[in-house]
């Protein structure tokens, strides 16, 4: 199967053709894929080459006459290396852009930790008015770039990875979608962690929500997920563990409830090797998300003994 | 929008530059400090910029990024004189329901074509709009950011202006003013740096408008410009 990052670039070269205010910009990262694009229009696709901050601050100025700027690279030098651009020529210049990332939490796990960035959507979280799309499948990628640059001028993150569902799910940009239906807990599923949860819920009687878009947050979706299943809620993100918490907390703030926010962990491994391994090591594999997600909600063994969080 | 071209009844001058400025300050007087954009921006918005308060959406604008945002004053006195902000906002500077902060909001100011404050912004978001006018085939508009000395100190000029050369960003103006504010600057470096990268740079008196004015309006086919207007130190 083709990954998410080689859907970008087509994608966006046919919007290039499609309207005229997107403008691609780019710092070397992902530059062949948009080699023809900049034949057929060499003054919306600009590469200025390794140079984070001003890639951030150009997509600023391109936004400020009126342009939709999709601005790309690794996740580490799109929203860590140059945040306060992010924050900054962006936000408080108060125009928008669509910031696409590759690369995601640990999708080159032999790169080591300079090009992991688990805690770019957090990151984020402490800036207002962004929308960010996590999708699971390729072509759930391909629905949501097509999203983020229709989205007039607002500031959208489309974060790609190369973990991914074995299938697409019909997404909409804005909605978490159910998937199963229990009693006994909500579990959401982020992006490409569907297939694990899925896999590690079978048999217990909860519900499963997937999201693709995180932010907003769908609280309403989480809060009717409750109504029915109670108010034990799981979240399984791809990115830092915990993500996500205060947004669910937020979405249930008047009713008791309890949250175990799963995802990737804070310390450095200091490991290589594959996407599995590292998936294993942060506790996201289908074995321990079971023990996890079991011992917390569910109905299972582990009825309601919270486990290592 | 303002009542300041009727009850004035002519135009401001450059000499009444300094009471704007005291209505902010409380003080006639100001020290090099706070005028060392004056000269530089009295003759942009006098005779070099096609801007004005009633074109502020013109997309046929050139565009001023002040990207040196502290001491915001003498811009402020500019931006009265030429119409685009009330001269009754001036007195209010910096209380909490006036739109003149100690650093400029775009969204605040009319006039304004960026937020600064944070050193090291406005240049690289001048050349995206450079960027962004060549991509719409505007190549009337002309592109002016100003920087200080010691802002060429943040990388992220440094990113912009190597960039811009090669890219042969021919509508982009940079203007430092060079108060010899650097902590670690060696004379005659600035405008070598620019030139290194491919643009055309010149050194010119801050303080002598018609050196100003010759240097802001010299052609330079090919290139992005820099002007570097040597003006007072600000520690003498």
């Amino acid at each position: 199967m083709d990954t998410m990052r080689d859907r970008f670039a087509p994608v966006v070269s046919r919007l290039l053709e499609e309207d005229p205010r997107v403008a691609v910009v780019l710092a070397e990262i992902g530059r062949d894929g948009f080699a023809d694009a900049q034949l057929r229009h060499p003054d919306r696709v600009i590469n200025v080459g390794i140079r984070e901050q001003l890639l951030v601050g150009a997509g600023a100025g391109l936004a400020l006459t009126g342009m939709r700027p999709v601005v790309h690279t690794f996740a580490s030098f799109l929203v860590e290396r140059p945040f306060e651009q992010v924050k900054l020529d962006l936000g408080h210049q108060d125009v928008g852009a669509v910031l696409v990332s590759a690369a995601a939490s640990f999708d080159w796990p032999a790169g080591g930790f300079t090009h992991m960035a688990p805690g770019d959507v957090a990151l984020l979280d402490t800036l207002d008015g962004w929308t960010v799309h996590v999708p699971g499948h390729p072509d759930e990628a391909e629905t949501l770039l097509r999203h983020a640059v229709a989205a007039g001028d607002d500031r959208v993150y489309v974060r790609l990875s190369v973990q991914s569902n074995a299938e697409a799910l019909p997404v909409d940009g804005a909605r978490f979608r159910t998937v199963r239906e229990g009693r006994s807990g909500v579990v959401v599923a982020v992006g490409p962690m569907l297939d694990a949860v899925l896999a590690a819920t079978d048999g217990l009687d909860v519900t499963v929500l997937y999201a693709t878009t995180v932010r907003p947050f769908d609280a309403d979706a989480l809060r009717a997920a409750t109504r029915a299943a109670g108010t034990d809620v799981v979240l399984v993100e791809p990115y830092l563990a915990g993500t996500s918490t205060t947004a669910a907390n937020d979405a249930l703030a008047d009713v008791p409830h309890r949250v175990l926010g799963l995802g990737v962990g804070r310390a450095e491994l200091r490991r290589y090797g594959t996407v599995a391994d590292h998936l294993t090591a942060h506790g996201l594999d289908t074995r321990t998300l079971r023990e996890r997600i079991g011992g917390f909600a569910g109905g299972g063994d582990g009825g309601r003994v919270a486990v290592r969080g | 929008m303002t009542t300041t071209t009727t009850e004035h009844s002519r135009p401001y001058t450059h000499g009444d530059l300094p009471r704007l400025m005291g209505l902010m300050t409380g003080d006639e007087k100001h020290g090099p400090a706070a005028t060392s954009t004056l000269d530089v921006l009295w003759v942009l918005y006098n005779r070099v910029l096609r801007v004005g308060p009633e074109r502020m959406d013109d997309p046929e604008r050139d565009r001023f990024l002040l990207s040196k945002g502290h001491g915001p004053m003498a811009y402020y006195a500019v931006l009265a004189a030429k119409g685009f902000v009330p001269v009754e906002w001036l007195p209010d500077f910096g209380s909490y329901d006036s739109p003149l902060g100690h650093h400029p909001d775009r969204v605040l100011v009319p006039g304004a074509e960026i937020g600064s404050g944070s050193l090291g912004h406005g240049l690289p978001i001048a050349v995206g709009t450079a960027l962004g006018l060549r991509a719409q085939g505007r190549t009337a508009p002309r592109v002016w950011v100003l920087v200080g000395d010691a802002e060429l100190d943040e990388g992220s000029n440094h990113e912009a202006i190597a960039f811009a050369g090669p890219a042969g960003l021919d509508r982009l103006h940079t203007v430092v003013v060079d108060n010899s504010s650097a902590g670690h600057a060696r004379p005659g470096g600035i405008a070598a740096r620019f030139e290194a990268a491919g643009w055309s740079a010149v050194t010119v008196d801050g303080r002598d408008h018609a050196a100003l004015y010759a240097a802001f309006t010299a052609p330079h086919p090919g290139r992005p410009r820099a002007v570097v207007a040597r003006v007072e130190p600000k520690s003498a």
